[in-house]
């Protein structure tokens, strides 16, 4: 073994160790909060210590993750590809609104009030459209019990909760069926749902603190 | 949180961990028999088309932080991420790995980096895995171009979505591509139902390691969620009996 390949491998045993450690000390820390005597314990101490620096670190990764998407863009118009105007667009608009919050750092909010929220918000509008076209579709994709009764189920809950023009709130639909369908029967699905979501969260938790799955060192 | 209340969920996490073992060293001995999810068998067919047709795989990751609950989805989507990236290691092409928040490409990218570490075939490029945005509709644009311009012929988005997916599986079925897709976050599973050509419900999106072999824990893992789903229906079960005889 040389030694960029043993120095590599210290450093995989080293962050999974320290990955572990962190992991164990914060579980504890939630668990364990207070003493017998109802004193705050060092565990919650120490867990609080570590997801702040987790915090910050996150906040320092935001910047890399900038960087990366300089990159990226800058990468896409040296090499003239597809939708290279959009990149230079992209880099423009950081740089730009990273000059603004320099000069103005109070009025920095501008940008974001009168550019990138109409812009999402139209992006939402975008969505309605896909949506829409989508539900049509689904039959064609998918044609089954479940899919009839995802779309008869999202028509009931329309009717419910949309007025009809003219004819205004259907009688039976907004006072019954949809709370009926949204209030009984999703929310039964949706624990369900969650409770599976919540055991899987469980198990994918145990697998890093067993360091089965390092998505920080590399594993093999 | 008080003490008894920290003591229970320990217990829980503790028996867990310890059935998450016991089950491991029984699986070696005899072999997994798992339910039949066609979203995944489709998704060994679309990986292995990926390496004959010489075309990329995009993942997406979706924008729960590491530091959220939010996060599992993801991390489960990484480790997804790292047993693709070997299976497509012999392809021309490493996979492109799209994230709406900086720590998950950030891992994203040391997860790509170890595969092509450890298969020896493929170069890493660090710009394949990429922050494409940081508000949900800003990420969503950003990973379309993925998508449409890279040359992509399946796509996976696993991880923490909002109903900006609906954005993503519009523009993977204008291209006319591959797309699995999963989400822990309930709004995001309905538009995810209606809009993608194969969906994943409720925890599938966590058995997906399992499914593409990942490994023996992720074996084990999956069992260990059936136990306990298994335990919960009793108690649900059990509580719904005793209130009706009128005794809780």
């Amino acid at each position: 073994m040389n030694r960029k390949s043993l120095l590599s491998t210290v450093i995989a045993i080293a962050s999974t160790a320290i990955a572990i450690a962190s992991g164990v000390l914060v579980l504890a820390g939630y668990f364990f909060a207070q003493k017998a005597d109802g004193q705050t314990s060092l565990l919650k101490d120490i867990r609080l210590t570590l997801l702040n620096w987790a915090i910050i670190l996150a906040g320092f990764a935001i910047f890399i993750g900038i960087l990366s998407l300089f990159q990226v863009h800058f990468k896409k118009i040296q090499k003239k590809q597809k939708g290279s105007v959009y990149s230079l667009l992209l880099i423009i608009s950081l740089v730009a609104t990273f000059l603004f919050g320099l000069v103005k750092p109070g009025q920095v909010e501008i940008v974001f009030t009168t550019v990138q929220l109409p812009v999402e918000a139209s992006l939402m509008a975008l969505l309605t459209v896909t949506l829409i076209y989508a539900s049509t579709r689904l039959l064609r994709r998918r044609l089954n019990l479940l899919s009839i009764i995802f779309l008869v189920t999202a028509l009931l809950i329309l009717l419910g909760t949309a007025p009809l023009p003219f004819l205004g709130d259907l009688p039976g639909f907004s006072d019954r069926v949809r709370p009926f369908i949204a209030q009984v029967m999703a929310v039964a699905g949706a624990r369900g749902i969650l409770l599976g979501v919540a055991l899987g969260t469980l198990t994918t938790g145990l697998r890093i603190l067993f360091g089965a799955d390092r998505p920080y060192g590399g594993n093999k | 949180m008080s003490i008894w209340l920290g003591l229970a969920g320990f217990g829980i996490v503790f028996f867990s961990a310890a059935l998450m073992l016991g089950l491991l060293l029984l699986h070696r001995k005899t072999p997994s028999v798992f339910r039949d999810i066609p979203a995944l068998t489709r998704l060994r067919q679309a990986v292995g088309l990926v390496v004959e047709d010489g075309s990329r795989l995009h993942i997406s990751l979706g924008r729960g932080a590491l530091t959220t609950p939010q996060s599992a989805s993801a991390l489960a989507g990484l480790a997804l991420l790292r047993r693709l990236a070997d299976l497509t290691s012999a392809g021309d092409q490493p996979p492109i790995v799209t994230s709406g928040d900086a720590t998950l490409a950030i891992l994203s990218q040391d997860t790509l980096q170890a595969a092509a570490k450890f298969s020896e075939l493929a170069a890493f490029d660090p710009t394949a895995g990429r922050l494409t945005g940081l508000t949900p509709f800003s990420y969503a644009a950003g990973a379309i171009p993925a998508i449409r311009d890279e040359n992509v012929s399946a796509n996976i988005l696993m991880g923490n979505f909002g109903v900006e997916v609906a954005l993503l599986t519009d523009a993977v079925e204008r291209e006319n591509t591959f797309v699995l897709a999963g989400s822990d976050n309930l709004t995001a599973q309905a538009v995810i139902y209606a809009c993608a050509q194969e969906p994943l419900i409720g925890e599938e999106i966590y058995a997906a390691g399992a499914y593409v072999e990942s490994g023996p824990l992720h074996t084990a893992s999956l069992a260990v969620q059936d136990i306990l789903r298994w335990l919960i229906i009793a108690v649900i079960l059990v509580g719904a009996l005793l209130t009706l005889a009128g005794v809780l």
